[in-house]
Parts: C-alpha cells; sequence; structure tokens
C-alpha cells in the first residue's frame, strides 16, 4: 500500500473474519471474499498452505498473474504426494493445477519479519534482492515491479521451472542476499540443480 | 496504568540437555535434578515464578512439567509455578485440570498455566493427532478447560473426545486459583482468540525486534472491546543470559545458541546462524543477553514499549551448563529485577538498545 498499490485480502471463511485483522495490522487493506478479490485484483499473491490450494477451483484464476508464494512443508502438507518429490519444483504443480492463470513464483523465500526490516529505497547501498520465476514475461515483469516497490531489488530467476532453485533447503531460502549475491547463487543453481531430500 | 510494583518477573526452562564445565554432556535425570535447584535459588532470589515448557525431545527433558513443578513446589514456599506453555491441543483438559489443580493444592495456591499450541509439533504424532486439527484442537480443548475451570459440574460435547455430563472434577480450585493465560506466537487468530476468552496474552518472541509485537497488542485491546472483555494482563517471554560483562554473556552463550540454530537450520531448511546474526539478536532482536545494565535496560525498554506487566526470561539457549544458569539466575534476581524496577520508576525517556530505528518504526504510536 505505502508503494501505491490498492489492497484486498480473503481467507478461506467470510470477509468479516478477518475484518478486525486486517483493519489493525493492515490498515487501508480490505477484506473482501475470494471471488472478489480475483474480481477485483490485476496480480494476486496465494498464500496458503501448500496441501490446500487443490481447494480451489482450477479456473479460479484465469488470465491472472498469480504469485505462488507458498512453501512445502513436510508436517503441514504430508509426506506422501506430489508436493513431497516434486522433481520440476512445487510452482510447476500450482501452474498444472491453475492452468489458466499465469503462475510466477516468488515472495516466498524471505522470512516475514525480515521482509519488513529489509526494505530499502532503490539505490540503498544494503538493500537486499528477491527473486521471481515464471514462464510469462508480463506476469514476470509485474511481479519484478511489486518487488522492487515493496523495497528489494528485483532478479529474474527465470522460467518457472528454474524456480525449484527459490524453495526451502537450497542456499537461498530464508537468507538475504544483495542482487549481485542471488544473482551468483541462481546461476550456480542452472549448472547443478537442487536436489530435494 | 502498572506500576513497576506491579510487574511480575518470572524465568522459564525447557529443562533442555547440558552438558558439564568441561563440554561433556549430562544424562537426562540429571539435568531434571539441576533443573529443580535452579528454581529453589530463583526463589531464593525473590523471582516471582519459574515456568517449564513442554517438549517431547531427545534434547528436552521437559515432557512432564507438572511433576517438576510439584518437586519444586515441596522445596519452596513463594515462586509461583508455571508453564509455558502448556501444548493443550495434544492434551486431554480432563487431565491438565486435574493435575494443575492438584499442583495447586500441593504448592499452596501457587500454580498457574500458559495454554499454547506450540511451536514444534512432536506431540501430535507422538500422540496421534493430525497436524490438519491444530487449529480446531486448541479451539476446542481451551473451550473444555476454560469450562471446566470456571463453570463445574461441567456438561459438554466436542469432536475430539467424550461428551460429559453433569462433570465434577477434583480437587476444586478455590476462585481466582490457576490462571490460565494464552500463549501466542505472532498469529493474529491466536491473538483474536485469546481476547474472545478474555484471558491474558503472553507473547512468545523468540527472534526478530520486539516492535514488531505492536500491532498485535493493538489487535488484542481492539478485539477485547469488540468481545466486551475487560482489558487483561499482557507478558513477553524471551531468551537471554546474564553474566559480569556482556562479552562475556555472548561468550558463554554463543556455542550453545549456534549449536541449536545448526540444528534446527538442517531440520528446517533455514540459513545457518552466523556470529552476525546472533549479535543481531543481541542488539535489535529479542536476546536479552549481557550485563546487568544492558538486560536490565532493555528490558525496562520493551516492557514500557509494549506495556507489559509480566516478562519472563527463558534463561540460557541450549546446553549452557547448570553453574552458569544458577550464575544468570542470581544475577537476574538480585539485580536485574531490582534496578528494571528503579528504571520503570523514573521518567520515560527513551533508552532503547543499540539500534534507534527502533524507537519508532514506520512511525506506528502505540495505544495505551
Amino acid at each position: 500500500m505505502a508503494g501505491g498499490y490498492d489492497v484486498a485480502i480473503s481467507g478461506s471463511g467470510p470477509a468479516e473474519r478477518i475484518e478486525l485483522i486486517v483493519e489493525v495490522l493492515a490498515p487501508g487493506a480490505r477484506a473482501l471474499s475470494t471471488d472478489e478479490v480475483v474480481k477485483y485484483a490485476g496480480l494476486i499473491v496465494l498464500a496458503i498452505p501448500m496441501h490446500r490450494f487443490q481447494e480451489l477451483r482450477r479456473d479460479l484464476f484465469a488470465g491472472k498473474t498469480l504469485v505462488d508464494a507458498m512453501n512445502y512443508w513436510d508436517e503441514i502438507d504430508g509426506v506422501d504426494g506430489p508436493f513431497a518429490t516434486a522433481p520440476a519444483g512445487t510452482s510447476m504443480l500450482v501452474q498444472e493445477w491453475f492452468s489458466s492463470a499465469k503462475v510466477v513464483k516468488s515472495l516466498n523465500h524471505l522470512g516475514y519479519f525480515k521482509f519488513e526490516k529489509s526494505r530499502r529505497p532503490r539505490g540503498a547501498p544494503d538493500r537486499i534482492a528477491m527473486a521471481a520465476a515464471g514462464d510469462d514475461p508480463a506476469a514476470v515483469a509485474a511481479v519484478l515491479q511489486l518487488i522492487d516497490v515493496l523495497g528489494f531489488d528485483a532478479v529474474n530467476a527465470g522460467n518457472l521451472e528454474a524456480g525449484l532453485a527459490l524453495q526451502p533447503g537450497g542456499p537461498i531460502f530464508g537468507a538475504g542476499h544483495s542482487a549481485k549475491e542471488l544473482s551468483n547463487l541462481l546461476s550456480l543453481e542452472v549448472a547443478a540443480p537442487l536436489l530435494s531430500n | 496504568m502498572t506500576t513497576d510494583q506491579d510487574i511480575e518477573f518470572g524465568l522459564d526452562s525447557f529443562v533442555p540437555l547440558s552438558v558439564d564445565e568441561s563440554g561433556r554432556e549430562l544424562s537426562g535425570d540429571v539435568v531434571i535434578r539441576n533443573t529443580v535447584d535452579e528454581a529453589v535459588l530463583a526463589d531464593a532470589v525473590g523471582i516471582d515464578s519459574f515456568n517449564i515448557a513442554e517438549h517431547y525431545r531427545k534434547d528436552m527433558m521437559d515432557s512432564a512439567a507438572s511433576i517438576i513443578l510439584a518437586t519444586i513446589a515441596g522445596r519452596t514456599k513463594r515462586i509461583r509455578l508455571g508453564t509455558a506453555v502448556t501444548v493443550l491441543s495434544t492434551q486431554d483438559p480432563v487431565r491438565v485440570y486435574t493435575e494443575f489443580a492438584t499442583l495447586d493444592a500441593v504448592s499452596n495456591g501457587r500454580a498457574q498455566l500458559i495454554a499454547g499450541r506450540g511451536s514444534l509439533i512432536e506431540s501430535f504424532p507422538l500422540f496421534g493427532f493430525d497436524l490438519n486439527d491444530y487449529e480446531d484442537l486448541f479451539e476446542e480443548k481451551l473451550d473444555l478447560l476454560m469450562r471446566l475451570l470456571r463453570d463445574q459440574p461441567v456438561t459438554w460435547s466436542g469432536k475430539f473426545r467424550s461428551p460429559l455430563t453433569k462433570q465434577f472434577l477434583s480437587p476444586p480450585l478455590p476462585v481466582g486459583h490457576l490462571p490460565v493465560w494464552v500463549g501466542v506466537g505472532g498469529s493474529p487468530q491466536s491473538v483474536v482468540r485469546a481476547a474472545r476468552y478474555g484471558l491474558p496474552l503472553m507473547l512468545a518472541v523468540i527472534g526478530g525486534p520486539p516492535i514488531r509485537f505492536l500491532p498485535l497488542i493493538d489487535l488484542y485491546k481492539r478485539a477485547l472491546v469488540k468481545y466486551g472483555k475487560p482489558l487483561q494482563r499482557i507478558g513477553m517471554h524471551s531468551h537471554g543470559l546474564v553474566a559480569r560483562t556482556d562479552k562475556e554473556a555472548a561468550e558463554i552463550q554463543w556455542p550453545h545458541w549456534a549449536h541449536v540454530f545448526e540444528g534446527a537450520a538442517a531440520e528446517r531448511g533455514w540459513a545457518r546462524p552466523t556470529m552476525d546474526r546472533f549479535q543481531a539478536e543481541v542488539d535489535e532482536g529479542s536476546l536479552y543477553l549481557g550485563s546487568v545494565e544492558t538486560v536490565a535496560t532493555k528490558i525496562a525498554w520493551v516492557i514500557r514499549l509494549l506495556g507489559l506487566s509480566r516478562f519472563d526470561l527463558a534463561y540460557a539457549t541450549g546446553r549452557v551448563p547448570h553453574e552458569q544458569k544458577m550464575a544468570t539466575i542470581e544475577l537476574y534476581g538480585r539485580e536485574v529485577i531490582p534496578r528494571v524496577r528503579e528504571l520503570l520508576s523514573g521518567p520515560a525517556e527513551e533508552q532503547a538498545p543499540r539500534d534507534p530505528s527502533l524507537a519508532s518504526a514506520n512511525g506506528r504510536s502505540s495505544t495505551v
């Protein structure tokens, strides 16, 4: 919102359930139903437990830029099933499900507490970076712009499958890197793909 | 307005496996007995409460807190005996009631508890619960626990345990005994839930700048109003250690902190711990670590910042030797707490820790 974006938030229940929370923690944002968020939004961030995204209709986000901010955690999402292996990355499963959306993997690899305290204006010497990976260039560009507005240098990580490098277990996840360091790490990942265990 | 004398200062323990001063690991039973001695010392130096957590891990001996607390009760007269936290989701509220009402009786009215969901989840598979029910389990069990505490005989039914019909449980608790706090890690829904029950709030802060809790406290107060509940107390627990100098405290704590976070990094896919991150937690985050003056200044600052009336120090992280924990307890009780009270009763000039940007973040004002 500080960057000029109009923001609406929805949860799995009715808007009333999150109204007070949104009012206090994100004043200026609106609490809406998921259908209203989809109707209203140009860019949508999906930040729900991974094992629940298939509760949403496959055509829900048709034509929209959908930022996949989800991470797979074995205790929450289960040790069996497609999320646990996902050799091409969990975002590929998300893109497969929401086939008419333009999925961009981003905003998943920095902890929320680090987010808030690490925001810097463009040009600040200690500005850290976040990456975005996706198959649709225009969608990726929109997310890179969002990252910059949020206060981080924006690094294009490549196509959606390359987003594997942003998942938990690798050197990028959870750490705050400069744009240069992040680019280096990403090119190393291309050379020697991340093995999920 | 809370005066400095109304504020309670406690200690928290996970009863962690520790090493002796030569670095050799002690056995679990020794660690438990050492913890009892630590609590007895805490009582002797005037600390208000001793609170034990609940984990099911090889490196923590706190799986049966009520037994350790009862032992401490038998060796003390004054210190309050509590949990931080009781993982209510995977407990039976009926047993929680009977154990803690009995603890209250043997301790002559000194029992308390913090009900939490827990941040580690070993108890779920161990006791046969589904992590998908994480939220619903806590909600249902808190509901039953509060009925048992407030409203016997209880007629109740729910999804996760057998129903009760006009049930009395023994021993009866005198009115006002066994205060229950709700422990929250940072989730807004947990805060709203605590407000809905009209229960005091305990913030469990394991890292990051304390100022980020201001919006949650604002949310809690507004939710209390929304649910028609009177204003409740707010407390916080955080990790730390006190020594004669800042340098000595860091030297004692760092290797054991690093050891804990190396393990967590491996388990959780986090970045590995570094001295820089450790120092950042001390300077700007949630480690209350250093000399008496450093720790007291920071505690007084956070109490003022967040309007706290309870602060519990999780004294030492990881395998710090028993002797050094005893030294921390001695300093905390005899010097830190009186110094905090002194600072709080003085003028409210800003005594922020080293990072000035924490003094006001994003122009947010705190409602008092």
